[in-house]
């Protein structure tokens, strides 16, 4: 269980005045949810997800898991960036396995454990290539092993497929389920992974997630509404986003969601 | 393309050779290509050349490694230090800013005549290239690669080995090449200034008897080898950079 317990941040802009991004966020996230946080661009769901992760000590108010708070970096998370976070000079084999090198696994462990990693996200044939030699969708899937490999119980995730094209972002959201959904790699650990995945895409948000989290415009973001989204599992997101239930949950989200892009535009035109 | 430079060369030789046979050149001043070649052979046969090259390339392979040793450390240090940074920053310009060659007398007086003030003269040039490529390095490294390798659970020494040395390897190697053609300067200009070996002593003694074929025959060979080392340098570097596109 993940708890944002009144998680207020302040940002000094480069004119030296304050300005507050999110504003008593209080949120707690079942273990094994999984859980898609949208709003208008620019109201602080980056902030609020290098906050869980630790990475920026909020200006007030506490992250536990598990009752416990954090200090410092989260070690119960791992971290999905929006920008390729692959280090460009190791190997693709090596990025996998390099959270288990830095634990101190041996790197003979750590290569073997990667390379069956490399196998369940199909780029077994890369894995002595540097990701500058990978296509868009190659490196995310390598940044996904990089990141499950480790086990952890918490996975944050910040717009990680918003720059590939549609098709390839289907296919990894695909693919993201279905690793979410197969616990059969925790075998000590019936629960699923928490995931808290960030979006500017609705679409993706609902198809994805079990709750949605809509956060109002910025400056002072906090959370205007929570949707439980009611449909089954597992989802076949190729069909899905015609499915009447989908529609009708697509069209009561945003109906909140709109007001909130509408003031975020207004509030840049000031 | 390697038989176009060929080519461009053999041309500029002719050029000078025909120059100096129909005397628009003096032989005195210019001296000639067959003659300077002549002069090599000779050097290369009676152990002339091996044995001042080899001086040379001993006191630049040194002011390198000496030079990138205490460049990369003290690049390191202060990237990770930026208080102490802001304030060295004007006494490391003012020291970049000093003429080498009015530094080889003084380091002739510290140092001897022996290859070790020769040595200082190239760790002067080589410290600051590789100085201000590192710290720039490590300065530039991707706070989201620092972020992440943090999330995946890095210490501070991980972090330091695994984003921030990387990071900065690339832009010591893409000024190695400098580096080494700074060490090599700073060999030659020390040995011309005063030693009892090397191809500087060489060329200065030849100017000393306005021996012009002496001299162009040094400055040949000189060339020569920054050619060859740069070759395998670029090599190296291809290697290392290997992961770049």
């Amino acid at each position: 269980m993940l708890t944002l317990d009144r998680v207020t941040h302040t940002y000094t802009t480069p004119d030296g005045r304050p300005y507050c991004a999110i504003e008593n966020i209080s949120l707690s996230i079942a273990g094994g949810a999984f859980v898609a946080i949208v709003g208008p661009s620019g109201c602080g769901k980056s902030t609020l997800l290098h906050i869980a992760a630790g990475l920026l000590a909020p200006a007030s108010g506490l992250v536990r898991v598990d009752e416990t708070p954090i200090a410092g970096v989260n070690r119960r998370a791992a971290y999905m960036f929006q920008q390729d976070a692959l280090l460009p000079w190791k190997t693709v084999r090596e990025n996998v396995a390099l959270g288990l090198v830095l634990a101190g696994v041996t790197s003979e462990d750590a290569h073997a454990r990667a390379n069956d990693w490399l196998g369940r996200v199909g780029l077994t044939a890369f894995a002595s290539h540097y990701p500058s030699q990978l296509s868009g969708g190659m490196r995310k899937r390598a940044a996904m092993a990089q990141n499950w490999i480790l086990d952890r119980d918490i996975v944050l995730m910040d717009e990680p497929f918003s720059a590939l094209d549609v098709h390839t972002r289907q296919q990894m959201e695909t693919e993201l389920l279905s690793l979410w959904d197969d616990t059969t790699m925790r075998p000590r650990r019936l629960n699923k992974k928490t995931v808290i995945f960030v979006t500017h895409d609705l679409e993706e948000a609902i198809a994805l997630a079990d709750e949605v989290v809509v956060l109002s415009a910025g400056p002072g973001a906090h959370i205007v509404a929570h949707h439980q989204v009611t449909l089954g599992r597992p989802r076949d997101l190729l069909d899905l986003r015609t499915d009447p239930a989908f529609v009708d949950m697509y069209r009561s989200v945003w109906a909140v969601l709109r007001d909130e892009v509408v003031k975020s535009r207004g509030a840049v035109r000031d | 393309m390697l038989a176009w430079q060929i080519a461009l060369a053999l041309a500029i030789l002719a050029l000078w050779q025909a120059g100096v046979a129909l005397r628009l050149l003096d032989p005195f001043f210019f001296s000639r290509p067959t003659d300077i070649a002549r002069r090599i052979a000779t050097w290369l046969v009676d152990g002339t050349l091996v044995r001042h090259l080899f001086v040379t390339i001993e006191e630049s392979l040194l002011g390198l490694l000496v030079g990138a040793a205490l460049g990369i450390g003290a690049g390191f240090a202060l990237a990770r230090a930026p208080m102490a940074a802001r304030v060295c920053d004007p006494f490391i310009k003012m020291l970049n800013a000093v003429p080498r060659v009015v530094l080889a007398p003084l380091f002739l007086l510290w140092f001897g005549l022996g290859i070790w003030s020769k040595v200082a003269l190239a760790v002067t040039l080589v410290f600051f290239v590789m100085f201000f490529s590192t710290y720039e390095g490590v300065r530039s490294a991707d706070p989201i690669l620092i972020d992440h390798v943090r999330m995946l659970g890095a210490s501070e020494r991980q972090l330091v080995r695994h984003v921030l040395v990387p990071s900065a390897l690339t832009w010591i190697f893409s000024s190695l090449q400098t580096s080494l053609g700074f060490a090599m300067v700073g060999a030659v200009v020390g040995e011309y200034l005063g030693a009892t070996h090397g191809l500087g002593y060489v060329i200065s003694q030849a100017e000393g008897t306005f021996d012009t074929t002496g001299v162009f025959a040094g400055m040949t060979v000189l060339a020569l080898v920054v050619v060859i080392v740069s070759v395998g340098v670029s090599r190296l570097e291809r290697w290392l950079l290997r992961w770049k596109a």
